[in-house]
């Protein structure tokens, strides 16, 4: 009788719904009502910077941008890369999708540069304290496994509906990569060559600028690589709260089954993301190479 | 005068040390203390004092303290207790900013696996030192080719380490000790991980710039024969203590405890010992006063088959052969001087016992030994070679019966 009613008890209590979202919304409201002066104050300038460099990319003749990347392809890459990037833009031209793929190449462009901005101070400063590194690390952790659709919700009561809230989104998902290979790359450096800089007289700046950063670039591209491809990822469904581009491209395919337009689209990110990639990589190897040949 | 003096030097590894420095002071053993505190001992109240244009080297095996030594004289490491005074400055109690400047004028350190950075020239890494000094360019370059000659790598410069092998990269590395005109060289393990020819080239190289720069040295190694080679005074040390101090000679002559003779046993004795550790007192005559008939009666009751002839300065004069003696006898001769043989092997004190292998294989007739002067100073016969030889098999024999 006594089990049963303390059962009940037990039971009643693990029923009463704990209020974690409300608490989540609470607290989002509260950022969203007091802080609006600065979300406001980044927007206007993210917007900016967003709309001046689609601007840019669109008023690059074709022709000369299609140069451009082959021959980048080529230089750093191999000729493959570049045969790849020469014949791929062409079809993104000829499917009717150039102004789409520069949209998203400038969003693109502006979440990594911005999680680049972030991503690296941070990482040198896990690398360099440990107490930042325990606090920040289940951070990533958290923001890497949470589904990225849930992020879409507070960037739009930030921001608004546009390509801000979506590069809000495309930072917090594609950061945690620049973060955790900056201090990767760091604590890789060889204790021997830590002691080297020490012993002869640097400064805590000069043994990073010196000889933590340079050996560690090769791991941090790795990282920007990463973050790049993340981005990427997040173009179609950033496209949700009207990001456009290609992602826009794609979600109309979606919401209408036009199966032929939604792959067209598609198509077009893989050919961006093989471009970036390839470009981006090469970089990371090339740096590697001088650093331990 | 001490260039750099270590008063009760102690090192404790681990988060909360205050508790086994005061075990450690109570005389409780490094095994105890791991075990009641978990902290490992490193270094346990260890005090010398390294001279001047000495070359102090420091040899131990691996966990024996002595690489944590050395990186507690520029504070890679900072002791838990204790004092090391550079030129009368403590070093244990100076803020960064004097470290700092400390570690760029006094102080060129060598890694046991070179330690030089990958991304720069031979030329960047011999410059390092100076460009955080912020010296001018040019005068940096200046220097670092400089020190770049010195170790004998002109026109490798540009080069990355990587494409040199691992001798010359060694030299890169001395070369960037060097460039910054250091006091004090500390080398930890410098050549351990060279090859054991470029490994004695290396040596050799490092005594002739020492007999050049007169640097103060502390030099850490796991190798006897290299610290027997090297070095002016050897510290040996085991489990975190220096168990003696003392010149080659001293240790391997009287080694301070059973763990010191279990070392120097295994020590190749001839590149150790030199022709006064195993000289003899010769029997010789002087040919001024003594005639055939006391050479020869010398000769019987020493039962040797020859005598060194001396002036009355012990100036070596030659050597006679009992033979000749007692033909002389025969004929009643009153003086020696007609026998006197002068072309015998001579060698001076300091001679090492590996040249004096093949004069004794060449002669039949003993090696002396003579000073500056030409005085001798005691002779060495086959067996006396070969006794000395013998020394460290002895001491393996006596371990073994033990």
């Amino acid at each position: 009788m006594i089990m049963q009613m303390l059962n009940l008890q037990i039971l009643g209590f693990l029923n009463t719904k704990v209020p974690l979202g409300d608490a989540i919304e609470a607290f989002i409201n509260f950022l969203t009502g007091n802080f609006r002066f600065i979300f406001r104050y980044i927007s206007r300038h993210l917007d900016a910077t967003l709309n001046g460099f689609e601007n840019l990319l669109i008023a690059i003749p074709i022709i000369i941008f299609i140069a451009l990347i082959t021959v980048a392809a080529w230089k750093l890459a191999s000729n493959a890369a570049a045969i790849l990037s020469f014949l791929g833009l062409l079809l993104v031209y000829n499917l009717g999708l150039w102004e789409a793929t520069m949209s998203t190449l400038s969003l693109v462009l502006t979440a990594t540069i911005i999680s680049i901005a972030l991503g690296v101070p941070i990482g040198i400063l896990t690398a360099k304290k440990q107490m930042a590194n325990r606090i920040i690390m289940p951070i990533l952790d958290f923001m890497q496994t949470m589904p990225a659709f849930v992020y879409l919700i507070p960037a739009v009561s930030f921001f608004g509906m546009g390509k801000v809230p979506a590069v809000f989104a495309t930072v917090i998902f594609a950061i945690p990569p620049s973060i955790r290979l900056t201090n990767l790359g760091i604590r890789q450096v060889p204790v021997e060559l830590i002691e080297a800089a020490d012993a002869f007289g640097s400064t805590a700046q000069q043994k990073l600028v010196k000889v933590q950063l340079p050996l560690a670039l090769s791991t941090i591209m790795a990282g920007i690589n990463q973050t790049i491809m993340l981005s990427l990822s997040m173009v179609v469904i950033s496209a949700m709260i009207g990001a456009g581009g290609l992602g826009r491209e794609v979600w109309n395919g979606i919401q209408r089954l036009w199966i032929g337009s939604a792959f067209e689209a598609g198509i077009a990110v893989v050919i961006l993301a093989m471009i970036l990639d390839r470009i981006t990589q090469s970089i990371a190897k090339k740096n590697k190479k001088i650093g331990s040949e | 005068m001490s260039k750099i003096r270590v008063e009760n030097l102690v090192k404790i590894f681990g988060n909360r040390p205050e508790k086994a420095l005061k075990l450690l002071k109570q005389g409780v053993s490094k095994d105890e203390i791991l075990e009641q505190t978990k902290q490992a001992v490193g270094i346990a109240d260890v005090s010398f004092e390294v001279n001047e244009g000495e070359v102090f080297v420091v040899m131990g095996l691996s966990g024996s303290g002595k690489s944590t030594l050395i990186r507690c004289l520029n504070r890679l490491i900072d002791a838990t207790s204790g004092k090391i005074y550079l030129d009368d400055e403590d070093i244990t109690s100076m803020d960064t900013e004097k470290l700092i400047e400390v570690r760029r004028r006094k102080l060129g350190m060598v890694f046991q696996k070179f330690g030089l950075f990958p991304h720069r020239t031979v030329l960047e890494n011999v410059e390092y030192g100076l460009e955080v000094q912020g010296v001018n360019p040019e005068v940096r370059k200046q220097k670092s080719l400089e020190a770049l000659e010195l170790v004998g790598l002109n026109g490798w410069g540009d080069n990355l380490p990587t494409q040199l092998s691992g001798g010359m990269q060694q030299r890169v590395g001395l070369a960037r000790a060097l460039a910054i005109d250091p006091d004090i060289l500390l080398m930890d393990e410098a050549f351990s991980a060279l090859d054991p020819l470029i490994r004695k080239e290396m040596q050799d190289e490092l005594l002739e710039l020492q007999s050049k720069m007169n640097k103060t040295i502390i030099f850490i190694t796991h190798d006897l024969d290299e610290a027997l080679k090297i070095g002016d005074r050897i510290a040996l040390m085991k489990d975190g203590v220096i168990v003696q101090i003392g010149t080659p000679e001293d240790i391997l002559m009287n080694p301070a405890s059973e763990y010191v003779e279990k070392f120097v046993e295994d020590v190749d004795m001839s590149k150790v010992l030199s022709a006064k550790d195993i000289m003899i007192k010769p029997v010789t005559v002087d040919y001024k006063k003594d005639g055939p008939r006391v050479a020869l009666r010398k000769m019987k009751t020493e039962e040797v088959s020859g005598v060194f002839i001396i002036d009355r300065n012990r100036e070596l004069k030659g050597y006679a052969m009992v033979d000749d003696v007692s033909r002389l006898v025969k004929e009643n001769e009153t003086s020696i001087e007609s026998i006197i043989q002068t072309d015998i092997p001579t060698v001076t004190p300091d001679t090492n016992l590996n040249n004096i292998f093949s004069l004794i294989a060449d002669s039949k007739l003993p090696v002396a030994v003579v000073d500056e002067n030409n005085k001798l100073r005691g002779i060495i016969i086959r067996g006396a070679v070969l006794a000395g030889l013998a020394r460290g098999e002895d001491t393996t024999n006596d371990y073994a019966n033990a």
